[in-house]
């Protein structure tokens, strides 16, 4: 059993939710980056997603397209990605996802990559700009299922599309709460609650649902219609307010615990 | 008239959306839905003899075509070689090529109830286009253009604001073309249900450049006649310039199984030694930007490069993934002009046949004055002049002729 669904196994038999903290690895540099993912993980969050910085983060908000800029221009390339994740590894339980537009994936070759986000003690990798019509020549030569391959959901997708999402998916799925990129307006609970529940006619997997979750009453709401939300531009939004500050990692820590703390339990 | 936009089984792109291992669909999954839906349409109306007979009128009494092929007489005697024909997309209205693409767009639009229009422009001519179609039909319009390129294409963010189209700033990475798509990626996966996005380019997901090349093609099906008519015989090359290369794509297709040589002409920017170019085909490798796969400007940790030309049309580290497919498999070839080329052949066409061409299509002019000079009289060149020049005023006010030209 790996790490994600071991995790969600002790969640749910806590009458838990899981808060999935998304923030982009190498940002403002190397250094501060590894004290903020840990301060995120002595908080408690219980995945941790790591944003591998992209030149054109197309389906990003201001906040995280800057986070990329000044996690690139501090000199991030997957082998950073690789060592910040392999830092945390000897250091932390939690489980570790990559989140990535597929081009620094490409470039790096998919053999190269599975082998080296294992070895780096990855959990999962979440590719946003490959669909499942497109995945397999990132995957096909995967030898097992030791990688989740965490695959999203949005509010346009149609049921047909979930179910064959689902059918795909490992670790957990993603559900986007609201069309548009990160950050933004907060979620749309009606929504949520319709969408979440199409999905579960579909897949066991936990559900995960992010976009625009920023405050705890935000995380509590949604926290009842799903197995967990995403928190991520609302991290970047401090690290990039409080990026000098030498507390940054105690606030980040705070603001993570408030959002923990506020999550429904049985 | 009517014709088949879907090509014929065993051709490309594949149901996929596949030109060989170009192309494809690399976009988030909130859009995934609105590009299957897009294709499904796209097929459906081109098969619908309506919509051509709809879109052929639109053509001929709003966008004024066919346009001309030209005899560049005193050009080709400067160039002392092959014959040059202009294909005459500067005519068309708004000035450029980019028309045709647009009211197709927009008329699928309208077929598919989207009342809504938004696209990313580089030199601004797409967006124009845009703007026009979008005024013609009753649309609302949005226009994503890079600050860099609002600064150095002012007249035409004008005439957008005057078509009644909001153009939106993007300042994001460097204030061009590359960047204005990706903003308008953003803003479409906000507004994807009542919202169409018209890529000005044979790029982006599958459907777009099947669809954008489909309605660029009529700019080669109209030179074919005409140079049949004109010198009895099909041209022995065809020129035009790249960018993503949706002028290049209509120029070649109808002659794709002709014994007629394609070359596409990219910016050299301040030289490709420079590093300052946009010659994505030159000095690219394969990768995904922008929804599709195909050769682009990247570093070795695939994070995209950014491009340089004095064209803003052509500054663009990607290009249609067809392109690439042409390249691979030979069947055309791509070469490169610099910023100072281009330049000088603007001042050319302007003295010698009395045209002032778009800097981008002035590439592809420099290109034809070096291959009709070395090829024999009596071959015959086709360029595409895919645009007039009236936008880069300024830009030749910033760039002052050489001394030792004016002489000559």
């Amino acid at each position: 059993m790996n790490r994600i669904e071991e995790t969600f196994r002790r969640l749910s038999s806590r009458g838990e939710k899981a808060l999935v903290g998304f923030v982009t690895a190498g940002d403002p540099d190397p250094q501060r980056s590894l004290a903020l993912c840990g301060a995120l993980c002595e908080a408690g969050i219980d995945v941790l997603e790591l944003g591998v910085p992209f030149s054109d983060p197309t389906a990003d908000g201001p906040v995280i397209q800057r986070a990329s800029a000044r996690a690139l221009a501090a000199g991030t390339d997957l082998a950073a990605v690789f060592e910040l994740a392999r830092t945390l590894r000897d250091r932390f339980p939690v489980p570790i996802v990559l989140f990535s537009y597929y081009n620094p994936l490409f470039a790096y070759g998919a053999a190269a990559f599975h082998r080296d986000a294992l070895a780096a003690g990855a959990d999962g990798v979440l590719v946003v700009d490959l669909p499942p019509e497109e995945s397999a020549e990132l995957t096909s030569g995967w030898p097992d299922g030791r990688l989740a391959l965490i695959r999203l959901t949005t509010p346009t997708t149609p049921p047909e599309r979930m179910a064959a999402i689902a059918a795909s998916a490992s670790g957990f799925i993603y559900h986007v709460s609201r069309l548009g990129v990160t950050g933004g307006r907060g979620p749309d609970l009606a929504g949520i609650e319709r969408q979440v529940g199409t999905l579960r006619r579909f897949t066991s997997l936990p559900v995960c649902v992010g976009f625009g979750i920023a405050h705890p009453e935000e995380a509590a709401a949604v926290g009842r219609l799903a197995d967990g939300v995403v928190v991520g531009s609302a991290f970047e939004k401090t690290i990039e307010a409080h990026g000098d500050d030498p507390h940054l990692p105690q606030r980040l820590g705070r603001q993570a615990r408030a959002l923990k703390e506020a999550l429904p339990r049985r | 008239m009517n014709r088949s936009f879907v090509p014929a089984s065993g051709s490309v792109p594949d149901e996929r959306g596949r030109f060989g291992p170009f192309g494809g669909r690399y976009v988030a999954e909130t859009l995934m839905p609105a590009v299957v839906e897009l294709e499904a349409a796209f097929r459906r109306f081109a098969a619908d003899p309506e919509f051509h007979r709809e879109l052929d009128l639109l053509l001929r009494d709003f966008a004024g075509r066919p346009t001309p092929l030209l005899f560049a007489e005193r050009l080709t005697a400067h160039a002392g070689g092959a014959a040059i024909y202009l294909k005459r997309e500067d005519l068309a209205h708004t000035g450029a090529h980019k028309i045709n693409n647009t009211v197709g767009q927009a008329l699928l639009a309208r077929r598919m109830g989207k009342r809504k229009l938004i696209a990313e422009t580089g030199a601004g001519q797409h967006g124009v286009a845009t703007a026009t179609a979008a005024a013609r039909f009753g649309m609302g319009c949005r226009i994503f253009m890079g600050v860099e390129d609002i600064r150095r294409q002012t007249p035409n963010v004008q005439r957008m604001r005057l078509l009644g189209a909001e153009v939106v700033p993007v300042a994001s990475g460097s204030g061009t073309l590359k960047d204005a798509m990706n903003e308008a990626m953003r803003a479409w996966v906000e507004a994807v249900e009542d919202t169409f996005y018209v890529i000005g380019s044979v790029a982006g997901p599958h459907p777009y450049p099947l669809m954008v090349r489909e309605f660029q093609t009529v700019i080669g099906r109209e030179a074919r006649e005409q140079i049949l008519a004109a010198a009895g015989r099909l041209p022995d090359a065809l020129i035009a310039c790249v960018g993503g290369g949706s002028n290049a794509i209509g120029l070649f297709h109808p002659f794709l199984e002709e014994a007629v040589e394609l070359i596409g002409v990219e910016a050299a920017g301040e030289g490709l030694e420079s590093g300052r170019h946009a010659a994505t085909l030159g000095r690219g490798t394969v990768g995904v930007l922008h929804g599709s796969k195909s050769y682009v400007l990247q570093t070795p940790a695939g994070q995209i490069r950014e491009a340089h030309s004095v064209s803003a049309g052509l500054d663009y580290p990607g290009v249609g993934p067809e392109h690439a497919w042409l390249r691979e498999t030979g069947r055309a070839r791509y070469e490169a002009v610099t910023d100072a080329e281009a330049l000088a052949a603007f001042r050319l066409l302007c003295r010698f046949e009395g045209i002032l061409p778009a800097l981008e299509s002035a590439h592809a002019v420099a290109w034809a004055l070096r291959e009709a000079a070395r090829r024999p009289r009596g071959e015959i060149l086709v360029v595409n002049l895919s645009g007039r020049g009236d936008k880069d005023l300024a830009i030749l006010a910033a760039h002052p002729e050489p001394q030792e030209e004016k002489t000559a």
